[in-house]
Order: C-alpha cells, then sequence, then structure tokens
C-alpha cells in the first residue's frame, strides 16, 4: 500500500472512530427528527386553547353560518351596545369581539368589519376569520343576485401557467418553488460541510503540530502527501456521514411521517390544505428537474469546494500553534462562504441568471455554492464546465499554495505568524 | 569506509545563517557525536539529514551515492521533541508509522513484538499514548525508531526522560544495534555519554563546524601533559617540597582512600612519564595513584565554544 493511501485510511478511521462523530452521526438524526415531532407537538398544544370571540352583528348578518370548531367559538353579543359589549367581552376574559356594523343595502359590497382585542390577534387567526366572513358574504351576494353557487363553481376553471423556455423545457411558479427549495439546500448544505470538515482538518493539523509526531511522519513521508491523505480521508468521513445521515433520516422520517398522519390532525389542519392534484404537481415537478444533473454536480463540486477551503483550513492549522490562535485567520474562508449563501439566497432566486448569479457562480470560492443554486433552474452544460475548470485549476493552485506555507508551518514553534509572514513562506 | 558523507552543506532561513559549508564523514558501524551549544544548527542538519528540510547548498552521500528521497526508509529518526497519537492504540501506532518507512503489516507486526519483548513492555498494544506514563511513552518511541531495522540511526537526545534503569536499557539497545552493523549519530547535550558511546564527533558552533575527529584523537589533540600522582610516605611533608623544586606542582583533588599526599604535576617537554616515576621510587614512597589528566569532552566542548566567543 502506497505512503499516501496509508495517510488516508488512518486519517478517515481517525475520524470516525473518534466519539463526538459516532455520537454526532447518530444522533443528529434523530435529533431532526424528535424537532420535527416537538414543534408539531408544541404547535397542536398551542392550537387546543378554544379561543371564543364575542360576536356583534345586529343585522345577522354573518351571525347563522359561523361554526363552532373546537378551535374557535363564538357568543351573540349582538342585543348590547357595541361599547358595553366591548366591556363584557373584556370581564369575561374572551379571545376578542368581532363587530359587524349595520348597512342599508341588502349587498354588502365593501363591508368595514372591526375586530377587538386585548392583544394582537395572532395573523394566522385573522385571515382565518377573514376568509370565513369573505365566504359568508360572497355566498350571500350570489344568493341576492340569484346566481347559484354550484353553477358558478362548474363555470370557474383553475389557471396554472404551464411556462416553458425557449428550448421547451417547461417550468412553472410551484417548479420555481421547488428549485429554489432544492438548490438552497444543496448549497447550504454544502457550506455546512465545507465548514464542519474543513475544522475537522484544521484541528488533526494543529493536533499533529502540538503533539510534535509530525516530525515524525514528514521524515518518512512528503508533508505535501500528509496535507493531502488528511483532506482526502476526511473528506470521506465526511461523505460518510453524509449517506449514514440520508440513510437514516430517511427511514426515520419515513417512519414517523407514517405515525405522526392518522394521529394528529393538529398538523394536517394547521397545514393549508393542497388538494391531489397540486400534491402530483409537485412530485411531477421534483422528477422534471435535472435531478441526475443536481446530484452530479453536488458531487463534484463538494469535492472541488471542499478540497479549495480544507487545503486553506489546512495552512491555518500549520500556522498557528493552538486553536484559539485560528480566529484571526478565518476571515478569509467565512466572508467567501458567507457571501456565496447571500449571493445565492438573494439574486439567485430573484434572478438565476443575471449578471451576478453568473459571476458569483464562476468565482471558485463562490462557484460550489451559487451554481449549485443555480443549477435546479436549468445552466447550460458548457457554463458548469467553465466553472468546473475555474474551480478545479484554483484548487490545484491553492493546494500548491497552502503545502508551502504547511510545509513551513508544521515545523514552526511559538510565535503566531501574521499575514505578511504567510506571505514570506508562500514565496519560497 | 564511511556511511554518510556530508560536504558544504549551507542553509539560510531568511537572512539568517543556520548551517554555514558544514562537512564531515560518519563511518560505516560506528556511533558518531553531533554536539553543540542550543541554536547551533543541529536540528537544522538532523533535518536536513531526514530530507525534511532542503539545504541550499551542499552534497549528502549515502552508502557512497547521492541522498535520494527513497532513502528515508534507510534512516530512523528519533526528534528531540517526541509526540506521537494521543488517542491511537500504541500497536496502530506502531504499525502505521513502520508502514509509512515501508515495511508490510506482518512483518511490522512481528518485529514489534520482539520489540515488545526486548524492552519488556508486553501487552501494552492496546493501550492509548494518553494512558502511559512518559517513559513509557519514550519506548514506543524508541520502538518506531528503530523497527524498520534502518542501517543509519539519528537519535536526538535519546536518554532524555528516562530514568537510570531505562536510560542503561536503552544504552545497551543502541549498542547492540551499533553490534548488528548500524551507524549511529547521536546528538546530545550528556557529555558522559558521549564519552561512553561515540567513536567519532563533530561540534557544530554558530552554524560553523569547530572541531571534529575521533574523540579519542581530539582527546590527545587537547591532552597538556599533566598527570596526578598519590603516594604514602612516613616523610610525605619533606617529598612533597623536594617535589616542587622538580617539577610543576599543584595540589590535586581526586578520590583516593590511602594517599597522604595528592599532587597534580605538569611535565615540561624534556620531562617524561619514567622520571616523575623514577623520582618517586628513588625515594622509597608507596604509589598508591598515578594517571593521567585526560580533558573530558565536556571540557573541551566548553573551551572550543568559549574560544569561538
Amino acid at each position: 500500500m502506497g505512503n499516501l493511501s496509508l495517510i488516508i485510511k488512518r486519517e478517515y478511521l481517525a475520524r470516525i472512530k473518534n466519539k463526538a462523530f459516532i455520537i454526532m452521526t447518530f444522533l443528529s438524526p434523530l435529533l431532526v427528527v424528535g424537532m420535527i415531532f416537538l414543534v408539531a407537538y408544541l404547535s397542536s398544544l398551542n392550537n387546543d386553547e378554544k379561543k371564543i370571540i364575542a360576536l356583534h352583528d345586529v343585522q345577522e348578518l354573518i351571525n347563522k353560518e359561523l361554526p363552532n370548531t373546537n378551535q374557535l367559538g363564538f357568543v351573540d353579543f349582538s342585543n348590547l351596545p357595541l361599547d358595553q359589549a366591548i366591556m363584557r367581552a373584556d370581564k369575561e376574559k374572551l379571545y376578542g369581539l368581532l363587530y359587524v356594523p349595520a348597512v342599508e343595502d341588502a349587498a354588502i359590497s365593501n363591508p368595514s368589519i372591526e375586530f377587538f382585542a386585548k392583544e394582537a390577534p395572532s395573523s394566522f387567526l385573522v385571515s382565518d376569520l377573514e376568509q370565513k366572513i369573505s365566504r359568508i358574504i360572497t355566498d350571500t351576494n350570489l344568493a341576492n343576485a340569484g346566481i347559484d353557487k354550484t353553477q358558478l363553481q362548474q363555470a370557474q376553471t383553475k389557471v396554472n401557467l404551464q411556462i416553458e423556455d425557449f428550448d421547451g423545457q417547461s417550468t412553472s411558479k410551484l417548479a420555481g418553488y421547488v428549485k429554489m427549495i432544492f438548490g438552497g439546500a444543496a448549497g447550504y448544505l454544502l457550506m455546512m460541510f465545507i465548514i464542519i470538515y474543513g475544522n475537522m482538518v484544521m484541528r488533526s493539523v494543529i493536533e499533529e503540530k502540538t503533539n510534535r509526531i509530525v516530525e515524525i511522519i514528514i521524515s518518512s513521508v512528503k508533508p505535501f502527501q500528509l496535507m493531502l491523505g488528511k483532506i482526502t480521508g476526511t473528506s470521506l468521513a465526511g461523505l460518510t456521514q453524509f449517506l449514514i445521515w440520508l440513510i437514516f433520516g430517511g427511514v426515520l422520517l419515513l417512519i414517523s411521517s407514517s405515525l405522526i398522519a392518522p394521529n394528529e390532525p393538529g398538523i394536517a389542519s394547521a397545514a393549508t390544505p393542497v388538494d391531489s392534484d397540486e400534491i402530483a404537481l409537485l412530485f411531477q415537478n421534483i422528477m422534471a428537474l435535472p435531478l441526475f444533473k443536481i446530484s452530479l454536480s453536488f458531487f463534484i463540486y463538494f469535492i472541488g469546494g471542499y478540497f479549495l477551503y480544507s487545503a486553506i483550513y489546512a495552512a491555518i492549522g500549520a500556522a498557528v500553534d493552538s486553536e484559539t490562535d485560528t480566529q484571526q485567520f478565518m476571515f478569509p474562508i467565512i466572508v467567501p462562504l458567507m457571501l456565496g449563501i447571500y449571493v445565492g439566497f438573494f439574486t439567485v432566486i430573484e434572478n438565476p441568471h443575471g449578471t451576478v448569479a453568473t459571476v458569483f457562480s464562476h468565482i471558485p470560492l463562490t462557484s460550489p455554492i451559487v451554481m449549485l443554486m443555480r443549477i435546479p433552474f436549468g445552466v447550460a452544460w458548457w457554463e458548469v464546465l467553465i466553472s468546473l475548470s475555474i474551480l478545479f485549476a484554483s484548487v490545484f493552485l491553492v493546494i500548491k499554495m497552502a503545502a508551502k506555507i504547511y510545509r513551513i508551518g508544521i515545523l514552526m514553534y511559538g510565535k503566531k505568524p501574521t499575514y505578511k509572514e504567510l506571505f514570506k513562506w508562500l514565496k519560497n | 569506509m564511511n556511511l554518510l558523507e556530508v560536504k558544504g552543506l549551507t542553509k539560510k532561513y531568511g537572512d539568517k545563517l543556520a548551517l554555514d559549508g558544514f562537512s564531515f564523514e560518519v563511518p560505516k558501524n560506528s556511533i558518531f557525536g553531533l554536539l553543540g551549544p542550543n541554536g547551533a544548527g543541529k536540528t537544522t542538519l538532523i533535518r536536513i539529514l531526514n530530507q525534511i528540510t532542503q539545504p541550499d547548498s551542499g552534497e549528502i552521500n549515502l552508502d557512497g551515492r547521492p541522498l535520494k528521497p527513497k532513502d528515508v526508509e534507510l534512516i530512523g529518526y528519533l526528534p528531540e521533541e517526541r509526540g506521537l497519537y494521543k488517542s491511537m492504540k500504541v500497536a496502530e501506532q506502531i504499525i502505521y508509522l513502520a508502514q509509512l518507512k515501508g515495511l508490510s503489516k506482518t512483518v511490522a507486526k512481528n518485529r514489534m513484538h520482539y520489540w515488545f519483548d526486548r524492552l519488556n513492555i508486553k501487552g501494552w498494544g492496546d493501550k492509548k499514548i494518553e494512558e502511559l506514563s512518559k517513559g513509557m511513552a519514550q519506548k514506543i518511541q524508541f520502538i518506531v525508531t528503530v523497527i524498520h531495522n534502518p542501517p543509519l540511526l539519528i537519535l536526538d537526545e535519546p536518554f532524555s526522560g528516562f530514568d537510570p534503569v531505562n536510560a542503561n536499557l536503552i544504552k545497551k539497545e543502541i549498542l547492540t544495534l551499533k553490534d548488528q552493523g548500524a551507524t549511529i549519530i547521536l546528538s546530545t547535550h550528556r557529555m558522559e555519554n558521549v564519552e561512553e558511546l561515540c567513536d567519532n564527533i563533530a561540534l557544530i558552533h554558530q552554524s560553523k563546524k569547530v572541531l571534529d575527529g575521533p574523540v579519542k584523537t581530539i582527546k590527545r589533540n587537547y591532552r597538556s601533559q599533566t598527570y596526578e600522582v598519590g603516594f604514602h610516605s612516613e616523610s610525605a611533608e619533606e617529598i612533597t617540597r623536594q617535589f616542587s623544586n622538580n617539577f610543576k606542582v599543584q595540589p590535586a583533588y581526586f578520590n583516593d582512600i590511602s594517599a597522604q599526599a595528592k599532587l597534580q604535576v605538569k611535565l615540561d617537554d624534556h620531562q617524561s612519564t619514567t622520571s616523575l616515576l623514577q623520582f618517586l621510587i628513588d625515594r622509597k614512597v608507596e604509589i598508591t595513584h598515578f594517571s593521567e589528566l585526560v580533558p573530558s569532552i565536556n571540557d573541551i566542548f566548553i573551551k572550543t565554544v568559549e574560544q569561538h566567543g
């Protein structure tokens, strides 16, 4: 076995045998699922409280139609004058008072209905009330005008514009959201992986340096081999963790979603009802995504981005004596990553093929994130290839530069170097 | 026959000269002492030999041919600053580092157990380094250095951190390795070890070699015709007075349980040890001590370094 593969193997085993790694790997999916359960439980707890609302509706415009549900109840205060009704609602600690003023015309076009409450009501409740009232009044108006409700519903058509680009690839508004979510998730995940595993590389370099074992190892192998082996071994550990999460989390979500669906009506009612047509459309849209292209590019951009940043992390680890000294050197790593995420979330979603998004998807420090976010919106192969060529050329260059700092840094003890000294090492 | 020949080695760090035209030879199957004050350039030299650092100029020949990258497998290096992976098991660690030196896993395992036996540390394989004491970890480090049977060993302060018993154990192992054909470069500040073990030495001071050669030759060059004499006689005081009339004499301090008089005698160019002994024999004293005052490597080290400022 070659020395490089020996180092990769050791680094990989050292990472995955680490207790923190094992705990994180197996606990994270549980934690995520647990959080989902907790949020679902808490929101259902929140909704369990039945809200009673007083109604002041002298003409009984909406009175009879308002249904009592187990979340919302109504009491009629119409026999009292408005100010007294409000006082009483306050005294009885009711959630609020809905005031429907008297109208002269039978047909209500623009009713000025008011809602009084002690505290500002939740926007969810307000829109719920608005929807209910608007439906009742519309129905009343329709009946007054002599229009049959069912006939009207039949006559109504729902239009979903099938948007296609000039190449004939179809998109839609929903597809836009799906692309946004897929691209955003991929970009964000990439950033997280770069930070987590880059840090691992850095810590491992510092450990070897402070342990002084590095001198023994580089009396057997080239520092470059050690650095490359370390980065590669750690990236394999990262991919392992990712794979375990994918499988583990997928299975857990499958089980929990089948458990949660029938027993927890709270969640179902909290979400806006989606009819089966839309779910089918959603799946259709997901399937229509260039999934192969997305997965393949995630893989390639992960490797490129990870190696680019890990080399910098390794150089930083070699330059310092302890983790507390790394802060000042973190700047060149965190800024481009953050920039990538912000450009991704703001400009790509706004205009995936605009100038800013295009430029940032070619700059190597941001391209892994930004291009991943753009790809679901359809990016030509040649453009991806150009971006990848720039990325991998930079990876090569940065690894070479990092290796120079690494080679000198691992044998330097004591003084924390300045940026100026690091540049001197680069020229060496 | 020299195993290692170094010619005109120069290394600069920025403006600072770490090694200035350094040359030396290490004969095969010998122990070579590399001496010098702190910061003289020893570590730089050792790192260059291990190909950790590249020299600016100069050449290194190992076994008659220029040093190649692959030659790291022929060298066993024990750095002054010891270190091993703290959370890795002893056996895994030794086998990993042996594999990096080109051994197969099976051979590495067998050799490891051989050394576990020799150093009385059987059954340590499953321990982690962080569970071991410093001296115990030093033994593991020594095994790592010698496990691939390198023809050239570079040991930087090999006895530091050991108690006298274990230091002696390691000393014996070093001599055994020499008997088996290894060549050893020993860098140390402990002059008693140099006297005891080294065949040749080189002294580095301020990046330059200021002294080198076989230990015996160097000592001979530094001898000063001075002898220590101890004797027993009824009239010791009278004889001592006569002594100072004939020779340059100083009181001496050495351990001798029976001597009444202890003298340090410096001979002139026309005097010899025979005339000195004849003088004593003529006075019918009982000679209890007679030895040449040989300069210690320690004295030579200090003298040379002070001479060169």
